[in-house]
């Protein structure tokens, strides 16, 4: 039963590569996108942190800028 | 009708919603690659190698549809100098390439059992090859510009040529003695591809959609954070 559902009566090798390589496409491109929005978020974090007490009043005026410092706390949640 | 597209309101919703795509999308994919890998017929010609086709056929149809909204939003974008369709286009270059590529790869494995051959320069093939070399330049030309006035008017000519391509790939198994088989399935007239493929076919086609959806939603995420920092900058 196993042998047959891995050999596919002989075409098991092709089926089993395309089906793993569209796996592997997903996975690593969902891991390149990911990398870059967490390093953003952290670039984000730390400019945000650097900010003075006045310029934190003005930025945090924004709905976006508070929706990322959230989203990254959630993300690293 | 614009506003409803401001940054803003949607970095609101798409920084929420990515997880619950996610979860929606393992949850498709598992149902499709059982219906695809093991509860399908096998073909009476092509025996199991047309499993392939669950893969190969819904990264194909993707990876064209992406490439034609980035063409639409990269015209309106030029047309009415909104910021923003370009920087939705630049966020479904990504997933649109791979789709692209995985097309081409399952293509090329699939070939192998059914032509004897892992590559042939047939029309369907070759338009497919020049579609991933127009994704290539636009994505490419987004990294090597810097000022944004050009990098919108260059990105939307790429674009544009290349989406001339799109109807060429559709018709080109009609217009041309082709390898590449005529499609199976068909909107405007009837299909001819039995229910048993087309259910796995269609619910393989839902989960690549949602993951198309997944990384376009976390590449503008990616890209709304990067204009936020440069705001940053300027305060």
């Amino acid at each position: 039963m196993i042998n047959e559902i891995i050999s596919m009566k002989g075409y098991g090798l092709y089926v089993w590569s395309a089906f793993s390589f569209t796996l592997i496409s997903f996975a690593t491109l969902y891991i390149l996108i990911k990398i870059n929005l967490v390093k953003e978020q952290n670039k984000f974090s730390a400019k945000f942190g650097l900010l003075s007490k006045e310029r934190v009043k003005v930025a945090e005026i924004q709905s976006t800028n508070r929706e990322i410092l959230a989203s990254r706390i959630s993300s690293k949640i | 009708m614009f506003k409803l597209f401001e940054p803003n309101k949607i970095f609101s919703i798409t920084s929420k919603i990515t997880k619950y795509i996610l979860l929606l999308f393992i949850i498709v994919l598992s149902i499709g690659l059982v219906e695809a890998l093991f509860l399908s017929p096998e073909d009476y010609i092509q025996s199991h190698s047309v499993r392939i086709m669950y893969v190969h056929v819904p990264s194909a149809w993707i990876s064209l549809g992406i490439f034609s909204l980035i063409a639409l939003l990269s015209t309106i974008s030029f047309i009415f100098k909104n910021k923003n369709f370009s920087i939705i286009a630049k966020s479904l270059a990504p997933s649109g390439f791979v789709f692209n590529i995985i097309a081409l790869v399952t293509g090329s494995i699939w070939g192998k059992p059914t032509w004897g051959t892992w590559w042939a320069w047939d029309a369907r093939i070759t338009s497919m090859l020049i579609l991933l070399l127009f994704y290539a330049m636009y994505i490419l030309a987004w990294r090597i510009f810097n000022e944004r006035e050009n990098v919108i008017k260059i990105t939307s000519i790429i674009a544009i040529l290349g989406v001339i391509n799109v109807p060429i790939i559709k018709f080109s198994v009609d217009w041309w003695s082709t390898l590449h088989q005529n499609s199976s399935v068909n909107i405007l007239s009837e299909s001819t591809i039995h229910s048993s493929m087309l259910l796995p076919l269609l619910i393989m086609t839902a989960a690549f959609s949602l993951f198309a959806l997944l990384i376009f939603l976390m590449k503008y995420n990616t890209e709304l954070i990067k204009i936020k920092n440069k705001g940053l900058d300027r305060l």
